[in-house]
């Protein structure tokens, strides 16, 4: 069967639950070089600090903070998540999700205003 | 995924969210300070209470993200339950000894 | 006067393709009339299916447009882009020709989640009191009226992406029947929905709720099967 563009698969939650997904990837992707920059503390701390000087640029700035709607994005949802199979049903997951979504943005683009 | 690789996923996931909100905060106060390597460190060094909190959050994420590996590469992939478990064990593994590395930089050397 | 509609229809099995016709748009027209036309005036050859053709047996469900519909319930004014359509079986499923599709793993998986009463008396028995304000009767009334047209099964993403997923129907049947104090069906239920490939693979993505044509809420009903599931795992009353 040909998967064609499917209507439905627009809606507001499908895109969250996508957004869930790949956010978490990215983070699982991420996790292993951020434990790796922490170990470069294992010989002192020059190293650590050497790395923090580069991170001091535009454009891994942009980068962090992408990181970090990653992070608030994939919590929120999962708290969502957590709220639908845990507690009683509540419509307006739509709007919840959506909301989740700004909020993570919002937080993102804060932490980039801060650092520059 | 069955009950105990849900009951585990979830419940780190839950354990893990006061956790993000501490590290968000933490992040938030270490970028609005500038702190440098030398800042951090002098917080972190002999400090139990990050040791235990980066500790627990280190074993929390390992066994959440190898879960959630799982489930994607089952879904996404050609892989079968087998093979997909075997990677996620892997994956969470090397996660897990990554991040003690870490928190052991960063709490002891 | 209306014009003609430009309508693709799916053709042929697995490999088939989509095939266009002309059909005169008709006021208050369905989906159905629209498939009815070609079959009877333009290709008797045409497969699909269809029952009561007023919205009560689920029998027409197919893809309209990207998403699955009663077709006989969908005026074609609401959904034809520019007088185009697109019509194509149910997703998910077996295609057996043009727009039938084979239900057999439907209801298969509807035994393997043992959707299936399990009586706990005889007729000799005295009938138990059902409350309908019942905590646990407003559960089963709330998701009860399902009639298995499919529209779930092939909206869902995981089934999609899990062959073995037991899927939104089979699931909310299985919560019907936990909630039914005249069911016996117990731990074992719980054990046949806590399996892998069970209630736990259930993403929430919701598309099950959102094109429902009962209005029932699988995501609600599978929410509440994680729970349970949970708590008897907990319990040590099911095992992994």
């Amino acid at each position: 069967m040909i998967a064609r563009a499917i209507k439905h698969r627009g809606s507001a939650l499908w895109i969250a639950a996508l957004v869930h997904r790949l956010s978490g990837l990215a983070l699982a992707i991420f996790l292993p070089l951020h434990f790796l920059a922490l170990g470069l503390a294992i010989d002192g701390e020059a190293k650590l600090a050497s790395f923090l000087r580069w991170t001091d640029q535009p454009l891994v700035k942009f980068a962090e903070s992408g990181l970090l709607f990653l992070l608030t994005v994939h919590l929120l949802g999962g708290l969502r998540v957590l709220v639908i199979e845990n507690l009683d049903w509540h419509d307006g997951q739509k709007q919840l999700a959506t909301l989740a979504a700004a909020v993570s943005a919002i937080i993102a683009f804060i932490f980039l205003a801060r650092v520059f | 995924m069955n009950v105990r690789l849900y009951v585990w996923q979830r419940a780190t996931a839950a354990l893990m969210a006061p956790l993000v909100l501490v590290h968000i905060a933490v992040i938030f106060y270490a970028t609005r300070k500038g702190m440098t390597a030398a800042d951090i460190l002098s917080r972190t060094h002999n400090s139990i209470a990050w040791a235990s909190y980066y500790g627990i959050f280190v074993a929390a994420v390992s066994i959440h993200a190898s879960i959630g590996v799982r489930n994607v590469l089952t879904e996404w992939s050609s892989l079968h339950d087998r093979r997909a478990g075997l990677f996620a064990i892997v994956f969470g593994l090397l996660l897990a000894a990554l991040g003690v590395r870490a928190v052991y930089a960063v709490v002891l050397s | 006067m209306l014009g003609d509609l430009s309508v693709s229809l799916w053709r042929g099995g697995k490999d088939g393709r989509y095939e266009t016709y002309n059909v005169p748009q008709r006021a208050s027209q369905t989906v159905l009339d629209v498939v009815t036309f070609v079959q009877r005036h333009i290709d008797p050859t045409l497969s699909y299916r269809f029952a009561c053709r007023v919205g009560v047996c689920g029998s027409c469900a197919m893809t309209v447009n990207g998403r699955p519909r009663w077709t006989c319930r969908t005026h074609v004014s609401k959904v034809a882009d520019s007088g185009r359509l697109e019509i194509g079986p149910l997703e998910n499923l077996p295609v057996i020709k043009d727009l039938t599709t084979d239900m057999q793993p439907f209801f298969e998986k509807w035994q393997k989640a043992q959707g299936v009463f399990a009586p706990s008396k005889t007729r000799y028995d005295e009938i138990e009191q059902i409350r309908p304000d019942s905590p646990a009767r407003r559960l089963v009334d709330a998701a009860i009226e399902c009639i298995n047209c499919g529209v779930c099964y092939s909206a869902c993403d995981t089934v999609r992406w899990n062959a073995d997923y037991l899927g939104p129907a089979a699931l909310t049947r299985a919560w019907t029947l936990d909630n039914d104090e005249r069911d016996a069906g117990g731990t074992a239920r719980l054990q046949a929905v806590a399996a892998a490939d069970g209630c736990h693979a259930c993403h929430s993505h919701q598309s099950c709720q959102e094109l429902c044509p009962q209005a029932l809420n699988p995501t609600a009903a599978i929410a509440g099967l994680k729970r349970r599931t949970t708590a008897a795992y907990l319990k040590g009353e099911i095992k992994a």
